[in-house]
């Protein structure tokens, strides 16, 4: 079941529509409700290993529809701790609980100063509405 | 003209319904400057009867009768009737690739029937639905190995099909990829030669018979490659494999092959098939469609194209190849063929190929002439050497109404003086006989 | 439907082959097949009638109505399969001797000639498969060139808008190139502005297809060619769409350098439920000498294959080629000869008229004359009834048409991308302009009936999220039915 519209407040975005949780000196990343509903029901995560590094700005993996392929986009950079097994195994997770169950993967944070150039949630609104 | 059905009052009407006054009007974004002013300079427009008549006499002017034993990567091996038959079924002749598939199931079915058969025949997993022919097949398997393992170097063995080197070696300059080729020696690869040139190379790639007929010590060359992290390519003949071994059970990663021996006309070269199968592991890696089982919404089984975001119409500059036309009538063909055959016709014919091929060269032998690889198992081919220019000699045959074969020298330095003999199912002792008197000394 | 596999039963056989009586020489033990393939096991009539059978559903150019745009669903004349089978073509041997297969080649060579002629250019290589392939070649030659002038390092970019088929950037890559790509402008054509702020002297070429996807010729061409030629680089023509311009228009004198031809689309090859086709290109004088091997060379009055062409990028295919696709498409240029003109005039005249006959129900994205085929948006359906291009496709099974090409180009949102071709009579083509403005009316009045459909085919809509994420490609025999997905019940 898809999860509906929601862009939670204590979260930090990025243009491109993923979305990062800092605790401490990690963060958890993801897609947003926007991403996974453009895309419809995912059928594929393609994951970075871990300890892999990803840099912000740049490719750390793919989602993937019957019909698209979209290109995750980090939003900070940093080492990959831990994928989630759970969306490499039933990547509908994303869809039915994208800011929970189904986050994408947790780095190590590289730089503690790139969270300042993300968007807050009001900001990321903006964008959408834009889009 | 006949292929058309617009009447003057049609056009007419239909030109009134767009609202302009000629059909030169519908061309108005045309700059003049690239339009052209001329009628084409082409041959007159034929009737159907005539053009009947001119393809017949094109045709008259080429040499089929001879009793033929060339074969060098065509053979000439039966096609059933019902391969034929099943072909000229507009709904299957006259379609395109199955997009829709609620129109498609038929041509779908189809294919996922036959990439069961080419995974049954090769021992892989996962097969797609065609590639152009056998020497495109090997080459896109170097591209899936150059992502799979991140190298850029590609082993391939000198007793691989000319044919299928060349090809290779064109797509490897666009890929970045280096080919290296493995020397054999006399008529089959040594397995060391590839372990001592296989490290750090992305991909093995040899042919199982090989080249010159001859059986290599295929699983030893698989294994020399995944010893040293490349993938292992088997280049393999449909028809030997009711007999031989299976790539995927002797430790092969892809198995490729020309199709054309299973229900294709040799047809000057084409169309025909490529087959490239593999392991699972590689699926999202595969290049060209894939056919995948589902159900509907009542729950019924049908088949779709799946993980098509693999290909050019979804990731377009990332895709794992550019290829969307592939070669599905002819693969169809491949596939009635093999269900005729089933796995005891397959044998049988394999059987008549080894049979027919071993008295060719007991024949020969008895004639005097010379086996180049003497001590080589051969399948349905074998070197032999003519004792003098083999294209002369094959001159001289055909004026006797026998192709004797290739010439080697056409590829190979040092066998000027030797003669690829292909001896399939259909020839005869008779026909071998001739051979042998016409090759003789 | 049963698999052919589900019909299998041990011990029977559809074809019986020779079988000597002689010994048949020892296999060593390991190379010897240890397990038979698991191939059908049936009898001959029932192999045929399990064809049959799948043949009954699919559906081709001979079942109806197919205007999937960009792939020229045109008539497949019979005569062309009787021609092919001509056994002086199907058993002529590739590797035999030039002089026993003088009227393969004097075929080919004059497949060429009218191929130079209706592209405008000056020599062709008939040896890519498809369209895609001719590409990739077409780039290599397009490398092999620049190599020699020493541009080879400099030059790494092929310039692409963003209408163009998916083959091109994927081409782009295989080629070892790098992609630049240009956006579309208002009227359909490449931005010009976008076009100069992209081209310098690093790129190598331009990939374009003209018509363009959008079914609109780039009025700009002129403007578009001097850029190229100005910067020192080259024009490839993507001929997907070259159904439109036969003899009214030709990519040499466009100023394209390198062409390939869709025989499969333009020239009639049958498209076989997805192949074969054949991808020739043409080149202009300056870029011949790098084609693949062989080319066929004439001699006085004979033929012969040249494979001495020491600056040749190699080989792209076996052989010369895909050669009974040369019968096809060389007879269906003979059966029209000069006409070949009229065949692009009724092609457009076809899309112009099913245009009109829709334009006021669907949005037109682009108001212009189209060429041979034309792309519409159902953008106005879903906005206002939730009704998507998939739906409108789907319904259109229920009329027995084949759907449109749908969701390409990827510019036009809900795109439905229609090609008529010139084979079709008016009443053809008035009964499917009719279908698709019902369809447009139930949008509004009976939307589920179209959200449904279709509803009288061999399936219904099929879960291809299912196929995707748990994919089951091949027949699994017994494992198969624990798959969950069993055989259906009678049959």
């Amino acid at each position: 079941m898809a999860a509906s519209e929601s862009y939670p407040d204590d979260l930090l975005y990025n243009a491109e529509h993923d979305w990062a949780r800092i605790e401490g000196d990690e963060a958890v990343l993801g897609v947003t409700w926007y991403a996974v509903d453009s895309l419809g029901e995912l059928v594929h995560f393609e994951p970075p290993e871990a300890g892999a590094p990803i840099a912000r700005g740049n490719s750390y993996g793919e989602v993937e529809s019957v019909k698209a392929v979209s290109d995750l986009i980090a939003p900070l950079s940093g080492e990959v701790v831990e994928v989630n097994a759970k969306v490499v195994d039933a990547p509908e997770t994303v869809n039915e609980d994208p800011y929970g169950e189904g986050w994408l993967i947790r780095i190590r944070l590289a730089d503690a100063d790139e969270r300042h150039s993300l968007l807050d949630v009001d900001a990321y609104r903006k964008v959408l509405a834009e889009s | 003209m006949s292929y058309i059905s617009l009447t003057p009052e049609d056009r007419e009407q239909m030109l009134a319904a767009i609202g302009v006054a000629s059909i030169e009007e519908l061309f108005r974004d045309v700059p003049d400057g690239v339009r052209y002013g001329r009628e084409l300079a082409v041959p007159p427009a034929l009737s159907e009867a005539e053009l009947t008549r001119h393809l017949e006499e094109l045709a008259a002017k080429n040499s089929v009768g001879e009793v033929s034993f060339l074969g060098a990567g065509m053979y000439d091996h039966y096609v059933p009737a019902v391969v034929d038959a099943v072909l000229q079924r507009g709904e299957f002749l006259t379609a395109y690739t199955p997009y829709q598939p609620e129109l498609s199931q038929g041509v779908l079915q189809a294919i996922f029937e036959y990439q069961t058969a080419i995974c049954e025949l090769t021992g892989m997993d996962v097969s797609n639905a065609s590639g152009y022919d056998g020497t495109t097949v090997a080459a896109d398997a170097c591209f899936v190995a150059k992502a799979e393992t991140g190298r850029s170097r590609i082993l391939i063995t000198e007793a691989t099909n000319p044919q299928v080197r060349q090809v290779v070696n064109t797509y490897a300059r666009g890929f970045g990829l280096e080919v290296v080729e493995v020397p054999h020696d006399g008529g089959t690869t040594d397995p060391a030669r590839v372990a001592a040139a296989a490290e750090e190379a992305a991909a093995v790639i040899f042919q199982q018979p090989n080249f010159f007929g001859c059986l290599e010590p295929a699983p030893e060359l698989a294994e020399a490659a995944n010893d040293a992290g490349a993938l292992s390519i088997a280049h393999v003949d449909p028809v030997s494999l009711g007999l031989l071994e299976a790539p995927g059970n002797y430790g092969c990663s892809i198995a490729v092959g020309e199709g054309q021996s299973a229900g294709n006309a040799i047809s000057y070269g084409g169309p025909h098939y490529g087959f490239l199968a593999a392991r699972e592991s590689l699926i999202r890696r595969l290049p060209g469609r894939i056919v995948g089982e589902t159900v509907d919404a009542a729950g019924e089984r049908g088949y779709v194209l799946t993980l098509q975001t693999r290909e050019q119409h979804i990731r377009r500059e990332k895709a794992t190849s550019n290829i969307t036309t592939n070669q599905t009538l002819l693969a169809l063909a491949g596939l009635v063929h093999l269900s005729l055959l089933g796995p005891q016709g397959l044998r049988e014919t394999g059987e008549a190929c080894m049979a027919l091929s071993q008295y060719a060269k007991n024949a020969l032998e008895s004639r005097g002439l010379e086996l180049v690889f003497p001590n080589k198992t051969t399948f349905k081919e074998f070197a032999v050497r003519v004792g003098r220019n083999a294209r002369e000699v094959v001159r001289d045959a055909r004026a006797h109404g026998v192709n004797p074969g290739y010439p080697l020298g056409r590829d190979y330095e040092g066998l000027d003086d030797t003669l690829l003999v292909a001896v399939t199912e259909r020839r005869t002792t008779e026909e071998i006989d001739r051979l042998a008197e016409v090759l003789s000394p | 439907m049963k698999l052919i596999y589900e019909k299998s039963r041990a011990g029977r056989r559809g074809l019986e082959v020779p079988k000597p009586n002689l010994p048949v020489p020892e296999i060593p033990a390991e190379l010897a097949r240890a397990e038979p393939p698991r191939l059908p096991e049936l009898a001959e009539p029932e192999v045929l009638r399990h064809f049959t059978e799948l043949s009954t559903r699919n559906f081709g150019v001979d079942t109806g109505f197919y205007p999937l745009g960009s792939c020229t669903m045109k008539y497949n004349p019979r005569v062309n399969e009787r021609l092919v089978g001509i056994p002086g073509f199907r058993d002529l041997h590739p590797l035999t001797e030039d002089d026993a297969a003088q009227g393969a080649l004097e075929l080919e060579w004059e497949l060429q000639e009218i191929l130079r002629e209706v592209t405008g250019l000056d020599a062709v290589s008939l040896q890519p498969a498809a369209g895609s392939q001719g590409e990739l070649t077409g780039l290599l030659v397009m490398r092999a060139y620049f190599d020699e002038r020493g541009e080879g390092d400099q030059r790494r970019k092929i310039v692409i808008p963003d209408t163009a088929h998916g083959t091109n950037p994927a081409s782009v890559t295989m080629a070892g190139y790098e992609l630049t790509k240009v956006t579309t402008d208002a009227r359909g054509n490449v931005d010009l502005d976008d076009l100069r702020a992209n081209v310098d002297e690093q790129t190598a070429g331009l990939m374009l297809t003209n018509p363009s996807t959008l079914g609109l010729f780039d009025e700009n061409i002129d403007a578009i060619r001097e850029i190229f030629h100005g910067a020192g680089a080259l024009m490839y023509y993507d001929g997907a769409n070259l159904n439109a311009v036969c003899g009214i228009s030709r990519p040499g004198d466009m100023g394209f350098d390198i062409v390939h031809i869709n025989l499969h689309k333009t020239f009639s090859q049958p498209h076989g439920g997805g192949g074969p086709g054949g991808g020739p290109i043409a080149v202009r004088d300056t870029l011949a000498p790098y084609l693949p091997v062989p080319v066929v060379a004439r001699e006085g009055d004979g033929f012969r294959l040249d494979y001495d062409r020491p600056k040749s990028i190699g080989k792209v295919r076996g052989y010369s080629g895909p050669f009974g696709v040369f019968v096809r498409s060389y007879a269906f240029m003979r059966a029209w000869g000069p006409g070949l003109r009229e065949m692009s005039e009724v092609a457009v005249l076809n899309a112009n008229y099913l245009l009109a006959r829709l334009r006021d129900a669907y949005d037109l994205p682009y108001d212009r004359l189209c060429m041979h085929e034309f792309v519409l948006s159902a953008r106005n359906l879903k906005r206002e009834h939730g009704i998507t291009a998939t739906d409108v496709a789907k319904r259109l099974m229920d009329f027995n048409f084949h759907p449109p090409t749908v969701y390409f180009p990827l510019v036009v949102p809900e795109a439905l991308m229609i090609e008529p071709t010139e084979t079709e009579a008016k009443e053809t083509l008035d009964a499917f302009a009719e279908a698709m403005l019902q369809i447009a009316r139930e949008a509004a009045d009976d939307p589920d009936a179209v959200r449904s459909a279709p509803h009288n085919r061999a399936v219904g809509r099929l879960d291809e999220v299912r196929a995707a994420k748990r994919p089951v490609v091949r027949y699994g025999f017994e494992d198969h039915e624990k798959a969950g997905l069993e055989a259906p019940k009678g049959v």
